[in-house]
């Protein structure tokens, strides 16, 4: 495939597509945001050495996610992203924040850290909360991503008006966010395409998916064949939900049909097995829950509390998935599955009363 | 005596209010002040024979005859710079944005602490819904840490809560400690965009020493729900507070608190329930002042 000439390429001169790994910051939700900091030394080291470009280090539901609603962090944020900046030799340090739950004064911390890019995350028809973030990144210098999750829920066309919004507040790359694994190929690459369209020369456009319909791979490579030049993956999928698209499948895939990524296929590989998987609790697999997510188009990141309610209230963990899609949760309602297991419990009891 | 009231800004949050105070006995909203003369809060004032100006606060302080009360209902970049100003004409204000310059106020919490204040802060929507339930809680037992999520519909939310979404999270958070009771405080806020609107949803959650009398927490819990329910009667809980032990490795257990804000559906919709417990508590606070500035201006009679 000749993409030569088609791509701004502000991030490289030398890159078709920057790749983000993301298990260091989706993988947290699978961890139970219980890294330390000798996970992030290992794993940012073996990436770092195959050729990451960039490796976001955060809690999983972003700066300031240790809480009671989406699992205290084992050890803090910022030292761990400490940890991931003075390890990398040449990969930049990226970190996530929402809107609502992390502030500016998070933005600056991160700042003074040594992180170099910051993505600022709404659900996708909240983009104009974003716009004081932006302001402030790029104000201190820091580069900017945008996040508009659960991107599935909307039109192309909508989903481009509001990418408008982020790039005019100094969004440098909006993401398509498929935060439910809920996309199948042209739902991605119709988004993509649009927000290609919409932003032309103003902002990149990228890409970010999720694995429970066992499409992230597919949909990456549908996204940037339809103009995402950057992707997210995570290296072993290990994410929220079944996990994110695979970051050594892109590097063989992308390698495969002629797109320049800069990772060592190889050495990606080994990574995933010898360094990511050991840190790992479990595999990121397509079981029951993570499917529903899919299937139902629930945000991934309910799946570890949905598991946890289910067994606390003693209901079934795929009904309260279910529910949540019921009432379009969106993403940072996890206090919602507490209070769905508990009304289902009620409801058990009451029958068998 | 009726005390009079300017309402400064036309929006969701001040057009809601301008029905509240028309029911108050205490008070009387004589003005409506914005910025855009096509803003439809501006319209509804007019109809309902408010003096209706686009022309901001300058306007406002250059009448002749000046409101007792000022009820703020812009954003908190403009009431940090309106603030000093009411302050110089000897207007007292009810700020209704996170712009937190006078003490917070919280009916069930501390409705007449500070009825002589010339500026109070009624926190936020998230605050009003939250708060009294971490006080419900540490009033009965030490809550080293309270963290609240506050959902709300995105249609209620305008552009001074977008542009204000910072002042949300760390006014919410510090009144949670201020006025919660709790040692650390932490605020949430998310915006649902689903059809139809939901209606606001907040969680409250306390850390509890492992031994806490639950049986007196919830009692305690449900004391409070009471004295919102009598300014809001949308305000309920949506399921009995659930206790939790502690996790391995913690020394306090936690109890989680769920309700539901119907709201009275003056302006917005129902769904709206962010707005009214928060134009519902200001209304609160301003009759408490005019009660207590009219008793002032009686005394030396």
């Amino acid at each position: 495939m000749d993409l030569t000439g088609t791509l701004p390429r502000t991030f490289s001169d030398t890159l078709d597509v920057r790749v983000t790994d993301t298990c260091l910051r989706d993988g947290s939700h699978a961890k139970r945001h219980q890294f330390t900091e000798q996970n992030v030394r290992d794993i940012v080291a073996a990436v770092d050495d195959a050729g990451m470009p960039v490796i976001e280090v955060t809690h999983g539901d972003g700066l300031g996610g240790s809480s009671y609603n989406y699992g205290k962090s084992l050890v803090d944020e910022r030292v761990l992203m400490k940890a991931a900046v003075d390890t990398a030799t040449k990969a930049k340090i990226a970190a996530l924040m929402l809107p609502g739950l992390g502030t500016k004064d998070d933005i600056k911390a991160i700042h003074d850290i040594g992180v170099s890019i910051v993505r600022i995350a709404t659900h996708c028809t909240e983009a104009d909360i974003s716009e004081q973030h932006f302001a402030l990144a790029r104000e201190i210098g820091l580069e900017t991503g945008g996040f508009l999750m659960m991107a599935h829920t909307i039109s192309p066309a909508a989903l481009a008006a509001q990418a408008r919004i982020m790039a005019d507040a100094g969004c440098q790359c909006v993401y398509v966010v498929d935060s439910a694994g809920a996309m199948i190929l042209d739902d991605a690459s119709e988004r993509v395409a649009a927000v290609v369209a919409e932003l032309g020369d103003d902002a990149q456009v990228g890409f970010h998916g999720h694995e429970n319909l066992s499409l992230s791979l597919a949909n990456t490579i549908a996204a940037i064949q339809a103009g995402a030049v950057q992707v997210d993956g995570s290296t072993r999928r290990f994410g929220a939900g079944s996990g994110n698209t695979s970051c050594e499948a892109i590097a063989a895939v992308t390698e495969r049909i002629g797109i320049n990524t800069g990772l060592d296929v190889l050495k990606m590989i080994d990574a995933a097995e010898d360094v990511v998987r050991p840190v790992m609790d479990e595999e990121c697999v397509l079981d029951r829950l993570s499917m529903i997510m899919g299937y139902a188009g629930v945000y991934s990141s309910f799946l570890k509390h949905a598991f946890r309610a289910s067994e606390r209230y003693g209901v079934s963990g795929a009904d309260i998935l279910l529910e949540c899609g019921n009432r379009k949760l969106v993403g940072g309602q996890e206090d919602q599955i507490i209070q769905i297991a508990a009304e289902m419990a009620a409801e058990q009891r009451a029958r068998v009363a | 005596m009726t005390a009079s009231a300017a309402i400064v800004g036309s929006g969701n949050i001040g057009t809601d209010l301008m029905y509240k105070l028309q029911r108050s006995a205490d008070i009387e909203p004589r003005w409506m002040i914005g910025v855009d003369p096509e803003s439809t809060g501006l319209k509804l004032a007019a109809e309902q024979g408010l003096e209706a100006s686009a022309e901001g606060v300058d306007w406002l302080l250059a009448q002749d005859e000046l409101p007792d009360i000022v009820f703020e209902a812009t954003s908190a970049y403009v009431h940090v710079r309106n603030a000093p100003r009411y302050r110089e004409a000897g207007i007292r204000a009810i700020d209704l944005t996170p712009a937190a310059r006078g003490p917070y106020v919280i009916p069930p919490v501390n409705l007449d602490a500070h009825l002589d204040e010339w500026n109070v802060n009624m926190v936020t929507c998230g605050g009003q819904a939250t708060i009294p339930m971490v006080y419900a809680v540490s009033r009965i037992v030490g809550v080293d840490y309270a963290e609240i999520v506050a959902t709300v519909a995105s249609k209620s939310a305008g552009p001074g809560t977008r542009q204000n979404i910072d002042e949300f999270t760390r006014t919410t958070s510090n009144a949670v400690e201020v006025l919660g009771g709790a040692a650390k405080g932490k605020a949430i806020i998310i915006l649902n965009p689903a059809e139809p609107p939901l209606l606001m949803r907040d969680t409250i959650f306390c850390s509890i020493p492992a031994d806490a009398d639950t049986e007196a927490i919830t009692a305690s819990i449900h004391e409070v729900v009471a004295d919102v329910k009598a300014y809001v009667p949308g305000y309920a809980l949506t399921a009995e507070p659930q206790f939790d032990p502690p996790e391995p490795g913690e020394t306090t257990g936690r109890v989680g608190i769920f309700v539901e804000v119907e709201g009275a559906g003056d302006f917005l919709p129902p769904y709206a329930g962010n707005l009214d417990i928060m134009t519902a508590a200001a209304t609160q606070v301003g009759n408490r002042m005019a009660q207590h500035h009219h008793a002032e201006q009686k005394a030396p009679a």
